[in-house]
């Protein structure tokens, strides 16, 4: 009897429409027709509109067939024919994984691995390059290390896209017994999940990633803040801590280095604001989430009081490629100051939504229509929101922008993470501007009266210019506002609602 | 459970995790996680062993949308309001929602069943709308597909 080796993701958007059924009917199946099937659990490539999705090996790689319905029992039964191959006339057979356009016209670089291996398993992750980063990074010097992630030019995704090489050089400078490498996952901008994606895909990497970061800045103990709506990845990051420390991977002699590092994962509480790095600290020291004054900053007094490295994880999962590679590999991709790749994440209204990682420079366009195929509805694409919801909202008549943080600052939008959520000609531009200015009023943290007050103003104000009251002197009142907040904000949560708002004036005028 | 009971299982909680460094939030998610929601009852006690003032704990329970001061349904929908599930019809599925429950935000049903959260992003987004059902996301939520999840734990209960 052969066995055929099949692979399903068990990423959480996979498993929301139905790869747990498919993964059982196509077991129950392969028993009926007298064959076995060895079935791996992966994270997701991120084409999520074939999913779900089951890939073989085959002699020539990985084939897949996809979407398959798991309502429908004889379309998973009959991926594999009756003689127990595989059936290449199935509808759904879609060939070489490698060779679907979407997948083909990527660079997976920090992502190489996801919707590759079994996410839990150490030996298929050292298969894979795994800990080679950290072993280069134990044979190096500290200041050798951060000089590599600085070269690389590996930028921060939040909204600021900080340079990751100099808050590391800054806290690697700092002459304290103790320090912290703390991890942001609290990825709460609506139409991102590159982080969920990575610690439900390639949870080592994370893990090593911390790990270096903490033999370069001489950090000792690490924290990865979770958003507490991400079950699963707080389970599976838990159980890959586990293996990491039965393999004296963290703990006190890593890799037999005779450095310690210790890691702990935190759950988050649901408060938005607790993305921001220095609320973030104020939650993992237990206390609520207000946003801090700056400086100083927090790599020079960060948590409890001590220099804290705090970086996205995307940031934190580049680093032991740059590593293990240099410098240069990662330099060479991308143009002008935006350098290595950008995880794009495509959704809402969009025909083919998923992850996408790409060289930063591509285009714009180039993304929401090769990549997304436009709208999922069909109808015209009206509006991307780019970098969550304190992003602004971009017409098609900007798609020729490239994906570069200057080109994007530019024309008054920002990348951030990477988050793309696409709305076709039915959307209501002045209820987004609206909800823009709701949402800030809901997860304010109140520390700071142009966000605490400014929002519930700002949400009164369209409502008066939505009923027709006094529009136009309601509109420079709403500008006004606007620019008060941007200006007067402690921080992007106050700074930046207003910048979906301004978009949809500037580029809707006849909607708000 | 009594009130003395409830102390009783927030001493053993608080006694395992105090010395956490900033071990209020781990506590607070162990409290509810083993009993719900965080009682009235167990704010003095987490505050004494954290010598903290009993507002401080009250502050920092409030502040966070994730937990409650009741006890939740036996079951909890959350349905994401964020901007991807907005774009493919997200607002009309919370209507119905609430409409299909009889209930608004933050409420459960009178048979007790069903607890009605909002949530912003479950980072399903490119399956939007979204649900999560306790701990189970489910994508591509349309009215029918909500309903028959409803009903399916009507069945259940």
């Amino acid at each position: 009897m052969t066995t055929l080796s099949a692979y399903i993701s068990l990423d959480t958007t996979s498993r929301s429409i139905g790869a747990d059924e498919v993964a059982a009917l196509l077991q129950a199946s392969a028993v009926q027709h007298g064959t076995s099937v060895s079935l791996t659990r992966t994270g997701t490539r991120g084409l999520f509109w074939l999913e779900p999705m089951i890939e073989f090996d085959t002699d020539a790689g990985r084939v897949a067939f996809g979407p398959l319905d798991p309502g429908d029992v004889r379309a998973v039964s009959t991926v594999i024919s009756p003689k127990g191959e595989l059936n290449t006339e199935h509808p759904a057979y879609l060939g070489l994984l490698d060779e679907v356009p979407e997948f083909a016209g990527q660079l997976r670089h920090t992502y190489s691995r996801v919707g590759v291996t079994d996410p839990l398993s150490l030996a298929q992750y050292r298969a894979h390059h795994g800990y080679e980063g950290l072993q280069r990074a134990l044979s190096m010097n500290s200041d050798d290390i951060v000089e590599e992630i600085a070269n690389s030019g590996l930028r921060g995704r939040g909204g600021a896209a900080f340079p990751t090489g100099i808050k590391m050089r800054t806290v690697a400078a700092q002459n304290d017994t103790q320090k912290y490498i703390v991890c942001n996952a609290d990825e709460g901008d609506s139409g991102t999940f590159a982080d969920r994606i990575i610690m439900e895909g390639d949870p080592f990497l994370l893990i090593e990633g911390m790990t270096i970061a903490g033999v370069a800045c001489g950090a000792t103990q690490g924290y990865i803040y979770v958003r507490s709506e991400y079950p699963q990845a707080i389970t599976l990051l838990n159980k890959a801590l586990a293996t990491a420390y039965e393999h004296q991977l963290l703990g006190e002699n890593v890799m037999a280095s005779g450095k310690q590092f210790d890691l702990e994962v935190r759950k988050a509480a649901g408060a938005y604001i607790c993305g921001e790095e220095t609320s973030l600290l104020e939650s993992l020291e237990g206390k609520r989430g207000l946003v801090r004054f700056k400086p100083p900053l927090p790599a020079i007094e960060g948590l409890f009081g001590k220099p804290t490295l705090i970086n996205n994880v995307v940031s934190l999962v580049s680093m032991p490629e740059i590593v293990r590679l240099g410098a240069d590999s990662y330099h060479a991709l991308g143009v002008e100051r935006s350098r290595g790749t950008l995880t794009v994440q495509l959704a809402g209204n969009v025909k083919k939504g998923g992850l996408f990682e790409v060289p930063f420079g591509t285009a714009l366009r180039d993304v929401i229509e090769q990549f997304g195929g436009g709208t999922l509805t069909g109808r015209p694409v009206k509006a991307v929101q780019i970098g969550g919801p304190l992003g602004a909202f971009v017409p098609p008549a900007h798609f020729d922008m490239p994906l570069d943080y200057e080109a994007f600052a530019a024309r008054g939008a920002m990348i951030g993470h990477g988050g793309m959520v696409v709305f076709d000609d039915t959307a209501d531009m002045g209820e987004m501007a609206r909800f823009s200015m709701e949402f800030c009023a809901i997860e304010s943290c109140g520390k700071c009266t142009p966000c605490r007050i400014g929002a519930v103003r700002g949400t009164e104000v369209i409502d008066k210019i939505r009923r027709g009251e006094e529009v136009d002197a309601h509109r420079i009142l709403l500008r006004d506002l606007c620019n008060t907040m941007v200006d007067g904000s402690l921080c992007a949560l106050g700074g930046m609602a207003p910048f979906p708002v301004l978009s949809v004036m500037d580029h809707f005028e006849e909607e708000l | 459970m009594t009130p003395e009971q409830i102390k009783q299982r927030t001493a053993i909680i608080v006694e395992s995790m105090q010395f956490l460094p900033g071990g209020l939030l781990p506590i607070l998610h162990r409290l509810q996680d083993q009993l719900g929601y965080v009682p009235e009852e167990s704010v003095p006690v987490v505050a004494k062993a954290l010598n903290l003032s009993r507002a401080e704990v009250h502050g920092v329970i409030s502040f966070y949308h994730h937990f409650r001061r009741t006890p939740p349904g036996r079951r909890t929908l959350f349905v994401c309001r964020s901007e991807a599930c907005q774009s493919v019809g997200g607002r009309a599925l919370e209507q119905h929602a609430k409409e299909r429950l009889g209930i608004d935000w933050h409420e459960t049903t009178t048979d007790g069943s069903v607890t009605l959260e909002p949530i912003y992003c479950l980072g399903n987004c490119a399956c939007a709308p979204a649900v999560m059902l306790d701990e189970q996301v489910v994508g591509r939520v349309t009215s029918g597909r909500l309903d028959a999840l409803i009903d399916d734990l009507s069945a259940t209960d």
